[in-house]
């Protein structure tokens, strides 16, 4: 079953798993088309009650924040010079990029009149948040693909263009955290308008800075999964000390989100609202309890933190902490005034899915093609062994 | 804007006879499409695509009495709309005259008004290829030539009066003022969500009639442009932040051994 495909220098292994997300890209492809051709509400559940479903409440709301860990670790490790994280912030970088492309591929697939995609570069509606959300992530992806273009020259050979976009390097490095710092926050800022509609668990004033401040220690989990977990499919050693000393990032900043979560909601005096048994309280109890203060406990325990599978457990439960703060602002906080439920419909999850093959598939092909994961030596990384410690 | 036009509807006047839906329909060239039997009652009366505008109608308890009122619904046309401020391409335009508009042109269909809007009014066209989003633009250009929108012009019972929103204020108060017995003591739509142009007078409780009354008086824009005004500042502080922290912080051959640490993954495990 598991071949290679060789073209010119590149190579792609198939594998039975990538023939699966292979069919899955197919049908998305399908879908897709469908979907151009017949409008939303052939193929989708959407209604004039449901004006956002799957598309924005998960590919582009959770798939954005997901690419969180593209901004923090290039934070930390550009900004900072904290070196020791170094080895995973290529595949933070490739990770966000994929899934800025994801969101924007979902989006031009969710808007009606798509052809009219560009208008607001040009109508400057810039009153409204989804304006400033449009912008950010539209020059940021562009920046992405510059940072990467670094890397792609590495292996195709133009010195004139590499030497340019390494001169570009340190202002797009800044430009690459201080646009995502915006449109992070300002995809919160999006449900602001929603004032009386949004549940008041979710809806606040301080909502940006809940949505960008998750979407910051949202990344070093998310480094952690997918390093563990490319770690398993390419048979190599896991980064465990850098993944470790990351907890300590990701703890402090999961107790201060707590912390402000807990004044804000007593300031506006709703904190009531929590525990009166609604399915939006139990919701909320769960995505604050089960996956913020249970990682916060994880992390603090070093015999926990220090294993692979307590540091994976708690990093998984952040990050599927935040996608559920994202469906909940979504679609739990706003059930109740749209009146009337919402699934998915069938095209909409092949298209989600697809989409997120797509992603899964590209990362594959990319890693195994140009220099992304640390360089390994006799089944050991060689950063591994320079410099970080384990921190008992 | 103290010329913007307006209109008062006096839900106490209303007897359901539907003329300002026919002509609302005939004004704008709306063709209803699912007239089948089997929509029911409550089906036929919500707005959609096609109707602009609808009458619901609510049987209610009032003195111990059952009666039946009728509340014409449409766009309220809010002074400070929150769909045109959550607009990314400038498709809804509040009007001078009052009328808050669309332009089919510049939408490209993301149906952020339609989560904006706090009385949720937008109708998409979800069973077209290129959707536009539809809803009562209050008959701009017959306002615009100071004549009343179509619904207006053919009301027989005067319940929906045309004119200076400044000026329908002072009738609603006066109507209020004569008859205190007959009127709640509440016009809806002269603080709702900062005021709409669209103006409600009523003898039942609003509530009661279907209205949204937890909407809040400030104006919904102010919200989002109390954070999104910070836009700029926070882009080039926290910029200019970055760009010290990078400097103070800064590591010699960094390149160099970036170049050295990476590698593809070998592709026989």
């Amino acid at each position: 079953m598991a071949r290679t495909l060789h073209f010119g220098r590149w190579h792609f292994r198939l594998t039975p798993t990538r023939y699966v997300l292979i069919f899955l890209t197919v049908a998305m492809l399908v879908a897709a088309a469908v979907r151009l051709v017949t409008g939303l509400g052939a193929v989708t559940n959407l209604s004039d009650q449901w004006p956002w479903g799957l598309w924005i409440g998960f590919d582009l709301l959770s798939g954005i924040a997901l690419a969180g860990g593209g901004f923090s670790t290039a934070f930390l490790v550009h900004v900072l010079h904290k070196d020791k994280y170094a080895p995973v912030v290529r595949a933070a970088l490739l990770t966000s990029l994929l899934g800025y492309i994801i969101a924007c591929l979902s989006l031009f697939l969710d808007v009606g009149r798509w052809y009219n995609f560009w208008r607001p570069f040009v109508y400057w509606g810039y009153h409204s948040v989804l304006f400033e959300v449009f912008w950010c992530i539209s020059l940021y992806t562009v920046v992405q693909i510059i940072e990467f273009g670094d890397i792609f020259l590495e292996k195709v050979k133009f010195p004139a263009l590499k030497r340019i976009i390494e001169r570009a390097m340190p202002f797009l490095l800044i430009l690459g955290i201080a646009l995502p710092t915006l449109h992070q926050s300002s995809l919160g800022s999006l449900f602001i308008v929603a004032v009386g509609k949004l549940n008041p668990l979710w809806w606040s004033m301080l909502i940006p800075f809940f949505f960008v401040w998750s979407a910051f220690f949202l990344g070093p989990a998310m480094v952690t999964l997918e390093g563990t977990m490319a770690a398993r499919a390419y048979k190599r050693e896991p980064e465990l000390p850098v993944y470790a000393s990351l907890t300590k990032v990701t703890m402090w900043m999961l107790i201060i989100y707590f912390i402000v979560k807990i004044i804000d909601l007593n300031y506006r005096g709703v904190l009531s609202l929590a525990f009166n048994g609604s399915f939006e309280s139990n919701m909320f109890l769960l995505e604050m309890v089960v996956f913020v203060a249970i990682p916060i406990i994880m992390y603090a325990i070093p015999s926990i933190r220090n294993t692979q599978w307590g540091v994976f457990t708690a990093s998984f439960l952040v990050v599927a902490g935040v996608i559920l703060n994202r469906a909940n602002v979504c679609f739990t906080g706003m059930a109740q005034a749209a009146g009337a439920p919402y699934s998915p419909s069938i095209w909409e999850w092949a298209i989600t899915l697809g989409l997120w093959s797509v992603l899964i598939l590209g990362y594959c092909f990319i890693v195994e093609n140009f220099a992304i994961l640390p360089r390994e030596e006799h089944g050991k990384t060689v950063t591994s062994s320079s410099g970080v410690e384990l921190r008992a | 804007m103290s010329d913007t036009k307006g209109v008062l509807v006096d839900i106490t006047r209303c007897i359901d006879c539907e003329s300002c839906v026919v002509a609302c329909r005939l004004y704008n060239g709306l063709e209803v499409k699912d007239n089948s039997v089997e929509q029911t009652q409550a089906e036929k009366d919500k707005l959609a695509t096609d109707k602009w505008t609808v009458v619901q109608k609510y049987k209610i308890e009032k003195n111990g009495n059952a009666v039946r009122r009728f509340v014409k619904e449409q766009c309220l046309h809010c002074l400070e709309p929150a769909c045109a401020s959550a607009c990314f391409s400038k498709a809804f335009q509040k009007t001078p005259e009052g009328p808050v508009v669309y332009n089919e042109k510049l939408c490209v269909g993301c149906r952020y008004c339609m989560i904006a809007c706090p009385f949720e009014i937008p109708r998409y066209e979800w069973d077209k290829a290129f959707p536009r989003v539809q809803k009562c633009q209050m008959c701009l250009a017959r306002v615009a030539g100071n004549q009343m929108p179509a619904c207006a012009s053919v009301c027989p019972t005067g319940a929906i009066a045309f004119g200076n929103r400044e000026e329908l204020l002072k009738e609603a108060r006066s109507r209020i003022a004569a008859n205190p017995g007959l009127y709640v003591n509440h016009i809806y739509g002269e603080k709702e969500a900062g005021g709409t142009s669209w103006l409600y007078l009523s003898d039942v409780p609003f509530e009661q009639l279907g209205f949204r009354t937890d909407v809040p008086y400030r104006p919904i824009p102010d919200y989002t442009w109390q954070v999104l005004r910070w836009t700029p500042h926070i882009f080039i502080g926290w910029g200019a932040l970055l760009t010290g922290m990078y400097m103070y912080t800064r590591r010699r051959a960094e390149v160099q051994a970036e170049e050295e640490m990476y590698a593809p993954v070998d592709k026989d495990e």
